[in-house]
């Protein structure tokens, strides 16, 4: 079980978490102009990352804040955890 | 009786004789033994058959590697499958009989099945009972009879479970000379502790050891220690305890057994407990097993390992052979030698694969009389429930082959060590890649991925003296790494050194016959898998470790591998020409050793505590008026009040009828409540539903969809406007929770900007909804301050009053087409208020009713069930809603309800089906097709979501997701019910009553 660190409660148990999947997806706002393709991008794709991976997860049994960590999908290492709205760490992106 | 308990002290009590029972016979032990040595006292050792040739099996180990000596405990509530003889602590009592044997242990018919052994390869199951396929079922049947372990309980589990949570700073798994010392160590520099073994005792190996500390034997050092321990405030000593799961972030789960060694009249409390622990640091202490060796028949009652002999000698006097061989292939056996010759008993002679293997133990022996045969093997053994007799060969320089003569030695046990695998099962579970020792001949702890590292014999370190120091090492680095500081006052304690000589690996004994010929030499005894059989499946093309495991059953059952894997890897290796550590081993995953059901349940196991259970203010008095209750996620509602003779379909019909000619009135309470306020909240409301809200007048009502954004339905219900920037929103009884966390995501990550508060209030309200056309008599009887007139209070309204003094809100809305008031106060007051409606309409002959008559009331108006009649692959077209969805603003879903394949022809579509013959009811779920004649299989078109009888219109109702089904109006389309019936249906809108909407709006 992970220890998860939010940013605003600290470290506690993984069972006290929801997982929110990839993080920093924005929702388009001209969705109207968006071809099926483009649209489906947005709806469906999601990247499958081998290595550090930056992806939501909510406090749902504790302050229920949605936050978003940086973790090492191998050694399942959280090497970063911040509030939404947030930069990701230096050199960080979940680029396509 | 033959006793074979020896002179000696052991750590047997013999003032406390035990009597227990083993396969119907009584026999006796004593208090310390474990069933398998009370079993060997009596002379016991035929104790098991084995699982696919059902050959006679004896005790082979000691500990939680036994293969063979699996039992049956107990009977009826009480029995315990397949659990291991070697670990069972002996009580006063205890009942015990063999596993996978039929009739009985001494004569087993399938035994027959041995006989046939070569007929029945690795793959065999595969091979043979593939075709014809229809025939796997009996075939299935009858394998598992013949091949299963244990027998599950029937009845359910009398027994307590518990759980616990503990944070440590160093965890230490194993309690012999490593374990004892790192506890010792990280306990005197302050640290909080836990030691945990999975014996009664603590001491490990020292338990049995002829060795000295201090000068002392070593079981007292043991004791000392121990008493040092428990006498720390900060070091927890949990003896009977596996460590079975080493998990992520140092979590270690850990099974506590309270009671299974007391008599079963005396177990009171929880039968185990499971504990979760986290610790800052680990040290794993966990010791190593030691290998067999594969010979032929290496399988035989009287065939032990090495250490075991000298285990049950020692610990527990009892002579588990009275003239002994041994056959090793290093120096531990020697040990064993000098234990049995201290006990009195007869060692004829040592057969060593070595040449001249001559540690300092091998000259005392041979000073002894003891026969040192080395550079030799032992190719077969004669006897078939027990020994007689060995027969040895010597090797040819290189040895890899046997030369010479077969020599036959009289014995009624051989002990033998095939060399020491090190536990490392915790170490590879916490990500540790396990890496091959050659010196050494086994697998070490790989680099620790996570907070630990392992100390003693499961560091591939075999002896006392290192063993202690590798602990006291371990204990102080894994308490400094805590921030505490090293005592400098501990000693190591002072043990003689000993000198081993170097292992030589022996992985199959050379035979006289050819590769796979002759009688088995058997690899893993619990799954029944030989040598031949490894090298069978390399030939047949299975050079993956993990594949020839599936392929022939190796390193399966409750042992998992732990006598066999290491054998079988090397010959796989060996087969494929490979070195072992190009073979690798397969994962170790949890458990170690097996973990009960009820220990992962807990207090969970069924009843009461399986899961929260939610009711609403006025549950007693549903439950007092004889309401049935459907669970509708964790909530009790009523379903229906059957009065006395009434069946179910009565009881319905009766209150449709009643709410829709005079009044009803069902408990709404459960329906999900969130108030939404800040100065977004128009806005808000707007994004997440499909229609329009910023023009909602205060104090009136809308009712509003909920997509996901793939445009498909997931939730809806009613919200009210109650303030300018404030409204109140109903969703569906298994929606409150999902819905509430759906809006807070949102709010959160998307659209921080928009000052919104979200409140959940599902509880803190009691609904009652009162339906019918004489509702509004009764509602008004019962609250005061509101004008009911029908134009001052319309419909899709909201209202503030007060029902016996007390806030209330009536909102006029219906689920039913009925004219229908929902009146909700504090829940506190929910049972007076109903008290009082009941009242109120008892000269209207009021008549609560349940969810399945609001079920049939809401399915005759065509209203849908979200998650009943969609499924997350519907929209609101498909449910000819379009009025409800928005054509000028965004909402959340709205792009999707665009993609290509929400637009195309064909969809299935919400429809309604009335039955031919009015009185069918049609399943729901039930398949729809447009010919039932079609060769099959037959084209399926659509399914039935929703289907009752409907009393008020006399005959029978359904909604249906049909493809193209709103362009089907009028066409007959077919029902094949499971029976072979076929029941035929006209498609129809799915507005069965009061199409115009007439009776809600008076």
């Amino acid at each position: 079980m992970l220890q998860i660190p939010c940013p605003w409660c600290g470290i506690r148990d993984e069972s006290e978490f929801s997982y929110g999947g990839e993080a920093h997806i924005t929702r388009p706002l001209n969705s109207e102009n968006l071809t099926d393709e483009e649209w489906a991008d947005y709806l469906f794709m999601r990247k499958n990352t081998r290595g550090a991976f930056l992806e939501q997860w909510q406090h749902a049994q504790g302050c229920r804040r949605w936050f978003n960590i940086q973790r090492d999908t191998v050694s399942y290492k959280i090497s970063a955890s911040y509030k939404v709205g947030e930069q990701p760490p230096q050199g960080m992106g979940n680029e396509k | 009786m033959k006793n074979n308990r020896l002179q000696g002290e052991g750590r047997i009590n013999r003032n406390r004789p035990l009597n227990f029972i083993f396969n119907g016979k009584s026999y006796q032990g004593f208090e310390g033994d474990t069933l398998a040595s009370a079993l060997l006292a009596n002379d016991v050792h035929l104790v098991a058959r084995s699982w696919k040739y059902h050959r006679p099996r004896g005790i082979l180990g000691s500990g939680a590697e036994e293969p063979n000596a699996i039992v049956q405990l107990e009977k009826g509530r009480l029995t315990v499958p397949n659990a291991r003889a070697t670990q069972v602590e002996l009580y006063e009592g205890l009942q015990a009989s063999s596993v996978n044997c039929w009739p009985g242990l001494e004569f087993d018919f399938l035994s027959i099945n041995s006989l046939f052994s070569r007929l029945m390869p690795s793959g065999f199951y595969y091979k043979t009972f593939m075709w014809p396929k229809k025939l796997w079922m009996s075939y299935e049947h009858v394998i598992r009879k013949a091949s299963g372990l244990g027998v599950s309980p029937e009845l359910p589990d009398p027994d307590r479970y518990e759980k616990t949570y503990a944070h440590c700073d160093v965890l230490i798994i194993g309690a012999g000379p490593a374990g004892l010392m790192a506890a010792l160590a990280a306990g005197k520099m302050s640290a909080r502790v836990m030691l945990v073994d999975e014996q009664s005792e603590f001491g490990g190996s020292m338990l049995h050891s002829n060795e000295t500390i201090n000068g002392q034997p070593a079981q007292d050092w043991v004791s000392d220690t121990c008493e040092e321990l428990a006498s720390m405030q900060e070091v927890k000593l949990l003896p009977r305890s596996s460590a079975f799961g080493y998990h992520d972030y140092n979590f270690v789960t850990i099974n506590e057994r309270l009671t299974d060694h007391l008599p079963t009249g005396q177990k009171t409390g929880g039968r185990e407990r499971l504990w979760k622990v986290r610790a800052k640091q680990v040290v794993l202490a966990t010791g190593a097993l030691e290998r067999p060796l594969v010979f032929a028949n290496n399988d035989r009652p009287g065939v032990m390992l090495s250490s075991a002999v000298m285990q049950y000698v020692n610990r527990y006097a009892v002579a588990v052979g009275q003239e002994i061989v041994i056959f090793t292939n290093n120096d531990s056996a020697y040990e064993t030698a000098m234990t049995l010759l201290e006990a009195g008993l007869k060692v004829i002679a040592i057969i060593d694969n070595r040449i001249n293997p001559g540690s300092s133990m091998a000259d005392q022996l041979r000073s002894e009389g003891v026969k040192i045969i080395d550079q030799s093997v032992v190719v077969d053994v004669k006897g078939s429930k027990r020994i007689n007799a060995v027969q040895v060969m010597s090797l040819q320089p290189g040895g890899d082959k046997v030369t010479g003569s077969v020599q036959t030695i009289a014995c009624d046990l051989l002990a033998m060590s095939g060399g020491w695998s090190p536990v490392i099962h915790l170490s590879s579970q916490s990500g540790a890649k396990a890496c091959w020792d050659d010196e050494k001949a086994c697998f070490l702890p790989g680099v620790p991925i996570q907070h630990e590292r392992s100390a003693g014999a499961s560091n591939g370190c075999f002896d006392l003296k290192n063993c202690l120091s590798e602990g006291m090492l371990a204990g102080n680095e894994a308490a400094q790494q805590c921030g505490f500081e090293v005592d400098a006052s501990i000693q190591l304690p002072v043990v003689n050194e000993v000198i081993f000589n170097r292992i030589k690996p022996l992985w199959l004994v050379p035979s006289m016959f050819k590769a796979g010929r002759g009688p088995k030499q058997f690899v893993d005894m619990q799954n029944d898998v030989a040598a031949s059989d490894i090298m069978l499946a390399a030939r047949e093309g299975y050079h993956s470790v993990e594949h020839v495991k599936r392929y022939t059953a190796l390193g399966f059952g409750t042992d998992q591998g732990k006598i066999g894997n290491i054998n079988g890897m090397a010959i796989l290796a060996q087969s494929l020409q490979q070195n072992i550590s190009e073979t690798g081993t397969t994962t170790f995953r949890p458990n170690y050793t097996p973990v009960t059901i009820g220990s992962i349940a807990g207090m969970n196991l069924g009843g009461e505590l399986f899961e929260p259970v939610r009711k609403t203010a006025m549950h007693g008095w549903h439950k007092q008026e004889g309401a049935e209750f459907e669970n509708v996620g964790q909530w009790k509602r009523p379903w229906y009040y059957p009065r006395a003779g009434e069946s179910m379909l009565d009881a319905v019909n009766r209150e449709c009828l009643a709410t829709r000619n005079s009044v009803g009135i069902i408990d709404a309470s459960t329906l999900g409540k969130i108030i939404i306020e800040g100065k977004d909240s128009g806005e808000f409301l707007n994004r997440l539903y499909t229609n329009a809200w910023k023009k909602l007048d205060i104090n009136k009502a809308r009712y509003g969809f909920m997509l996901g954004e793939d445009g498909m339905v997931m939730d809806d219900g009613v919200t009210i406007r109650l303030e300018e920037n404030k409204y109140f929103m109903h969703t569906t009884t298994g929606g409150a929770a999902p819905v509430f966390s759906w809006m807070e995501r949102w709010l959160q990550t998307e659209w921080p900007e928009l000052e919104v508060f979200l409140t959940s209030v599902t509880d803190h309200w009691a609904t009652a909804a009162v339906v019918g056309p004489n509702s509004r008599k009764v509602v008004s009887a019962v609250c005061e301050g509101i004008d009911f007139d029908a134009q001052a209070f319309p419909f899709m309204s909201s209202r503030e009053g007060l029902v016996n003094g007390i806030e209330a809100r009536i909102n006029r809305i219906s689920f039913s087409g009925e004219l229908a008031y929902e009146v909700n106060v504090p829940a506190n007051y929910g049972l007076q208020m109903w008290e009082s409606l009941m009242a109120a309409g008892e000269q209207y002959d009021i008549t609560p009713y349940g969810t399945e008559s609001m079920h049939v009331l809401r399915a005759e108006k065509g209203y849908v069930i979200v998650g009943q009649d969609t499924d997350g692959s519907v929209t609101p077209v498909d449910l000819g809603m379009d009025w409800v969805v928005s054509k000028v603003k965004d909402f959340i879903g709205r792009r999707s309800l665009y993609r290509e394949d929400c637009v195309r022809e064909g969809r299935k579509q919400l429809v309604g089906l009335l039955t031919l013959n009015g009185s069918d009811v049609l399943p729901e779920g039930g398949q729809i097709v447009e010919d039932p004649n079609a060769s099959i299989p037959i084209p399926m078109i659509g399914h039935v979501t929703s289907s009752y009888y409907s009393a008020n219109l006399g005959y029978s109702i359904a909604m249906a997701l049909v493809k193209g089904g709103l362009s089907r109006m009028g066409e007959t389309v077919h029902i094949p019910l499971a029976d072979g019936k076929v029941i035929a249906a006209k498609i129809s809108s799915s507005i069965f009553y009061d199409a115009d909407g007439e009776k809600q709006n008076v």
